[in-house]
């Protein structure tokens, strides 16, 4: 197990090396640049401008330097719009926000989908189960943008409860946590759902009651693990997702969260920030998938690495 | 009586309309003795054992009436279910690959029923477990225990299955079809390690399977079932020596014999009913050599032919006796069809006892890890 983990983490770097080499490639043969505009600038001052940012260098000699300041100094370079910011101050003032409506959206959407889940399977084809199933279709079928109008209508232009937009203490957290979370907690619902009725119906659970074993007791010892497995492997991505923020739920609380400077900075052509937030989003899917597989090896003693 | 069964009738709602499983059972189980369920796949017979046990799908629904040691259990709350079962009646499924919670070490599994229904603490629970593995003889059981299934072969884990329903030392097991996912090696040695067990322990025991073979070595009363009902019921010599309902005499054709070299193999043609729109009459007509006009309309009554011995059959027993009309030279076409789906191995069409002879494959040998 330790040996797996060191090798995960040993594949981790080429990886991480390639999402570097095809995204700089990618950002860079999309057409314009940080400093195209609708009024030409003169081209001095464009070839100034470049110059300062490296970017009349050939692209290799780019890509080089770029890395090699991750590497040597965790350098990702300035911001191309924002002059005073560099790439680790944008993630720096971002991160935080996204992390704690994201981890706090994530963990709410994970309890209450996995017993909405449970509970429908276990009164399978009841009022109860065809409740939970019309509830998480509807939750999964209404997106973001239209919950979160919705929700600032209701909670702060009628009920004048929570402020509409920007970031500070818990107010300001609910509704982008309601916008976030409810999508995600309809689709685990639905998967522990179909998952726990399949391991209900399998022989070691038969086994179980023949043992005279209690209903909760057969589901909580004998079912959860198992149908938890395919659980666990949606997770990971979908905490790695809800953690690194929504464009969505950005812009509309005004949270200022990297979701919004993402969507940002690939529309402005801000190479450096947008390459810092791909890296971060790719660093985190990679220990997270990586902590699936060790989750599984757990559940399941069938899985040795 | 331990167990009396009474009318019993397990319905299941699907999509294409009511399976009518098992029809009006009746059957008996005295303490310490055996009694042998027999049909092919279909017949209904596992679906009796799960009526009994009240471990039924959740769309199958149970009429009549299960008395166990005089308690109608039949439906009962769940409370007194889960006190008899693993504790009084135990069971021993089909398919010890799967009927063993993979994620859990078989300590875990074995100690939990202990703990349970013996109110005994985690350690002693396992040292127990530890002594009925030693009792079914899997070697180095102390070491073993603390695996996980897979961690067994297919013999090893039907011998786990078999400690677990034994370790509260049940008055009842009910074993469904205990080798047949077995190697035919493996078979011989778990229904000579049953015997042994039913014989020390002193219990009774309820055996399904389609291999007429174990029913001759292991059973002393044997119930023949066919489309969910009872064809016929008799102590084992008295059916062997001259089988009354043609379906009985159909099966015990169709063991390959060791002493007819080149003989073909015989079978029953055609293949069970389908249950959801089961026939007005005996359910054997399709199938049946004797039949006659009233078997098409009429279920015949299980009638009782001798002492503890009864048979549903329209046709006279004399007639049975005296041997089939069509069934002495089997059709060519229908022969050749059975060896076919034998070698394909299609389950649900051909008689089990056909099967049981030529041994199943892909089954890994027994011997441990």
């Amino acid at each position: 197990m330790f040996g797996f983990i060191l090798r995960r983490l040993a594949v981790a770097i080429p990886t991480l090396l390639l999402l570097i080499v095809i995204s700089f490639v990618l950002m860079h043969s999309a057409p314009g640049g940080p400093f195209t505009q609708e009024r030409a600038l003169p081209p001095q001052v464009l070839a100034n401008l470049d110059a300062k940012y490296g970017l009349d260098q050939p692209l290799a000699v780019q890509m080089w330097t770029y890395i090699v300041g991750i590497l040597t100094r965790f350098d990702f370079g300035p911001s191309f719009v924002y002059p005073d910011l560099s790439v680790n101050d944008i993630i720096a003032q971002g991160f935080p926000v996204t992390l704690t409506y994201g981890a706090i959206g994530f963990s709410l959407s994970v309890l209450f989908g996995v017993i909405l889940g449970i509970i429908a399977a276990i009164r399978h084809n009841s009022w109860v189960d065809t409740l939970a199933v019309g509830v998480s279709i509807g939750a999964q079928v209404l997106p973001n943008f239209v919950i979160a109008p919705i929700l600032v209508l209701v909670f702060t232009l009628w009920l004048r409860w929570l402020p509409g937009g920007g970031w500070g203490g818990w107010p300001y957290w609910v509704m982008p946590i309601i916008a976030l979370t409810l999508s995600h907690m309809a689709s685990i619902a639905r998967l522990t759902r179909s998952s726990m009725l399949e391991v209900l119906g399998s022989n070691h659970i038969r086994t179980a009651r023949a043992k005279g074993l209690s209903e909760s007791a057969v589901i909580l010892r004998h079912a959860l693990k198992p149908a938890m497995l395919p659980v666990i492997s949606y997770l990971g991505p979908l905490f790695v997702t809800m953690i690194t923020g929504s464009v969505v739920v950005d812009m509309y609380f005004s949270t200022g969260g990297i979701g919004r400077s993402f969507v940002d900075s690939a529309l402005s052509r801000d190479y450096a920030v947008m390459m810092g937030i791909t890296i971060l989003v790719g660093a985190l899917t990679i220990f997270f998938n990586l902590l699936v597989d060790v989750l599984y090896a757990w559940i399941d003693p069938k899985i040795r690495y | 009586m331990l167990l009396e069964v009474k009318d019993l009738n397990v319905r299941f709602a699907t999509h294409d309309g009511e399976v009518k499983a098992v029809n009006g059972i009746d059957l008996d189980v005295a303490r310490g003795e055996t009694l042998g369920i027999v049909g092919e796949s279909g017949s209904g017979k596992s679906q009796l054992a799960f009526a009994i046990m009240g471990l039924l799908a959740r769309n199958g629904t149970t009429t009549g009436s299960v008395r166990f040691d005089g308690q109608e259990i039949l439906n009962a709350p769940a409370r007194t279910l889960s006190k008899l079962r693993a504790d009084r009646i135990a069971m021993v499924f089909q398919d010890p690959m799967t009927s063993l919670n993979p994620y859990m070490r078989v300590s875990d599994q074995m100690a939990e029923v202990l703990m349970l229904h013996k109110g005994m603490g985690k350690a002693q629970a396992v040292a127990e477990s530890v002594r009925m593995l030693d009792a079914v003889r899997i070697p180095d059981a102390r070491g073993r225990v603390r695996l996980h299934p897979h961690e067994f072969s297919g013999g090893m884990r039907q011998r786990v299955m078999i400690a677990m329903a034994l370790l509260c030392r049940p008055d009842l097991l009910i074993a469904d079809e205990p080798t047949t996912a077995l190697d035919v090696t493996v078979q011989a040695q778990i229904m000579q390690l049953l015997d042994e067990l039913q014989t020390e322990f002193g219990m009774a025991m309820i055996l399904i399977t389609h291999d007429l073979g174990v029913v001759a070595g292991s059973c002393e009363r044997v119930m023949v079932m066919y489309g969910g009902r009872t064809m016929e019921r008799a102590p084992v010599d008295p059916l062997f020596a001259a089988p009354s309902h043609p379906y009985t005499q159909g099966l015990l054709a169709a063991i390959p014999r060791v002493d007819q070299k080149g003989a073909r193999l015989s079978a029953i043609p055609g293949s069970p009913p389908n249950m959801t729109r089961p026939p007005a009459g005996c359910p054997f007509v399709p199938r049946c050599p004797y039949a006659m006009d009233i078997c098409q309309d009429v279920m015949p009554p299980l009638v009782e032919l001798e002492p503890a011995r009864r048979r549903a059959c329209h046709a006279a027993v004399e007639r049975v006796w005296a041997g089939p009309p069509a069934l002495v030279e089997t059709p060519e076409p229908a022969a050749a069809e059975m060896q076919e789906r034998m070698a394909g191995d299609l389950p649900g069409n051909l008689p089990d006892a056909a099967v049981a002879g030529a041994g199943s494959a892909g089954v890994t040998p027994e011997g441990g890890r």
